[in-house]
């Protein structure tokens, strides 16, 4: 039997702030234990929460990005529970008034179109503490450093309909946090993590069936998997005849399943009202204008601009755009280069080198003016595509500019036809195996010849010539 | 809105109050009173009226995203019962 799958995402996104949501204790992630936690992060008494203002300006960067309402007048409020690593008795979120309200994500659906998701809200808060079991066989471990790191939790309508869109869902989200600096999204570290309200029912006409919450699912691979786990065991026990239970569930990525959560049970209570410590806060639309202004070109627009105006596949627009600093290296070269050129170079031997060495993009030792030049020397004929590779590893171990390397490897392409015929002609010779092969109708050999010929000139002819010459030799006779 | 036994033992629960002998039957009719006082507001029309978030009439003020360095872990941590390698010590708590 086919379920109607119903699913919502709650999203918890650290914000790149330096310092806490509501003090002054530091947010870099890995310190020793309990050194970036102060009085206020530790709930002291009498200590006095004041608000981040670079925490709200991100707020406001995300609800512009999505296109949200930004509230002109939004309320902090106490969520009330007990737990080790929450010192005060309470978490200060949002409640009644959000900062941001409504707005889309493009998601691609499962029928391959572009479908919206309504975003709910967005709400700021402070993040809890963490607790650690190891080396503890009795008692746990709290460190307070992660207590007060503000976060925004983004809440979808429960309008996705499969694991995958969850995840791509997920992405979307991610690359936009990203993208506009709200958040590093190191999921690895916890600043990105994910909640899925999962329910199913027999038809899309059928009222809501009931949901349960997985709890902490912090990468896309996890999330689908979870995802699909949990409507695999819903559907198991509704065809069986029984009835969901509503409860927070954990997923064991090394299980590969979900459980129960059966602490959480008795405290969904919260008991929410207005933090008396904390002030209303208000957003002018001059802020708000300050904030747009100063905000690039998104994501989604700049994807449809590479494809239109560069003429790029899709996947690698994609691929570039997911990373801005990638996305403004790549249009830097693509403002010279062929655009097509521009992108291999970027996604392939520009990536990879980067990836081998671990460098960011803003470290990277060719630069996107070098790396134009290199592209200009291919597209000019100067040097061979192969060539052109040495080239780049020379400038990435910083042995010169584009022309310097060129010349002093001698790596000018050969375009003399006599030169490219004469070696031709002793390929052909110290290859008859071969030859014979082509001549008896085996197309790809061409490829072994060219190959040899490209060897024998050290990188250096052209091989659209090399190509052109020996069909000619070889059909000729 | 009333409140019952029920009530304050769940609220007891989530607060982690415990009560003597027949305390719950006392507080239970003295919240309850409180409601009902509360209810009487029920009365006033406040269908244009803004809900108030603070008494005081004023917005937050932000601060600058500043950090500071100034965390003395060993005086903060003086006052606590248990702790280990700069970690607070609880009961175990483990889902």
């Amino acid at each position: 039997m086919s379920w109607d799958v119903v699913i919502g995402l709650e999203i918890h996104c650290q914000l790149a702030t330096r310092s806490k949501i509501f003090s002054g204790a530091p947010t870099a992630y890995g310190a020793a234990p309990n050194t970036q936690a102060n009085l206020i992060d530790l709930g002291f008494p009498g200590v006095l929460p004041v608000l981040n203002a670079e925490a709200v300006r991100l707020a406001v960067t995300f609800g512009l990005a999505i296109g949200a309402d930004i509230a002109p007048r939004s309320v902090f409020a106490r969520k009330n529970y007990f737990y080790p690593d929450l010192p005060k008795g309470y978490q200060i979120s949002q409640y009644e008034l959000p900062i941001v309200s409504g707005g889309t994500v493009e998601i691609t659906g499962d029928d391959g179109t572009l479908r919206r998701i309504n975003v709910t809200r967005a709400h700021l808060e402070e993040d809890a503490g963490k607790s650690l079991h190891e080396n503890f066989t009795d008692q746990s471990g709290i460190d307070l450093n992660r207590a007060g790191t503000p976060l925004i939790e983004i809440v979808s309508e429960p309008e996705i309909r499969s694991a995958r869109e969850a995840a791509d869902y997920m992405r979307r989200v991610h690359e936009l946090v990203r993208y506009l600096g709200i958040s590093d999204g190191n999921m690895q570290e916890g600043s990105f993590r994910c909640d899925a309200n999962v329910s199913l029912r027999k038809s899309p006409d059928a009222p809501l069936g009931t949901r349960t919450e997985i709890k902490n699912l912090n990468s896309f691979r996890f999330i689908e998997r979870a995802i699909e786990h949990e409507i695999e065991r819903q559907a198991d026990i509704l065809e069986a005849g029984g009835s969901i239970v509503q409860e927070t569930r954990l997923y064991d990525a090394d299980a590969d399943e979900t459980r129960s959560m059966r602490s959480k049970e008795a405290a969904n209570d919260y008991r929410y009202f207005p933090d008396p410590d904390l002030l209303p806060v208000v957003i002018d639309d001059a802020f708000v204008d300050g904030v747009r202004d100063a905000m690039p070109e998104l994501p989604d627009a700049r994807r449809k601009r590479f494809i239109a105006d560069y003429g790029l596949r899709a996947e690698d627009a994609d691929v570039l755009v997911g990373q801005r600093p990638m996305a403004e290296y790549f249009e830097a070269v693509a403002a010279t280069a062929e655009p097509k050129l521009a992108a291999n170079w970027v996604l392939g031997e520009f990536t990879a080198a980067l990836n081998r060495d671990g460098t960011a993009v803003a470290d990277a030792p060719v630069d996107s003016s070098g790396l134009a030049s290199l592209l200009a020397r291919i597209t000019d004929k100067t040097i061979s595509g192969t060539a052109a590779k040495q080239v780049f590893e020379a400038m990435w171990a910083g042995e010169g500019d584009a022309d310097s390397v060129i010349d002093a490897k001698g790596l000018r392409q050969i375009t003399d036809l006599g030169a490219i015929e004469a070696m031709v002609d002793e390929v052909i010779a110290a290859s008859p195996e071969q030859v014979q092969q082509f001549r008896d109708g085996k197309e790809k050999v061409i490829g072994y010849l060219v190959g040899q010929v490209m060897k024998a000139s050290r990188g250096k002819a052209d091989p659209a010539e090399v190509n052109r010459v020996l069909r000619d030799k070889l059909s000729g006779g | 809105m009333s409140i019952g036994s029920d009530d304050i033992e769940k609220l007891a629960v989530l607060a982690r109050l415990s009560f003597e002998g027949d305390e719950l039957g006392d507080i239970t009719d003295k919240l309850a009173s409180i409601v009902a006082f509360v209810d009487q507001l029920g009365e006033a029309d406040t269908a244009s009226v803004t809900p108030m978030a603070h008494p005081l009439d004023q917005v937050q003020r932000l601060r600058a995203d500043a950090p500071d360095a100034d965390i003395d872990r060993a005086r903060l941590q003086a006052c606590s019962d248990a702790t280990e390698d700069g970690l607070y010590l609880v009961p175990r708590v483990i889902e």
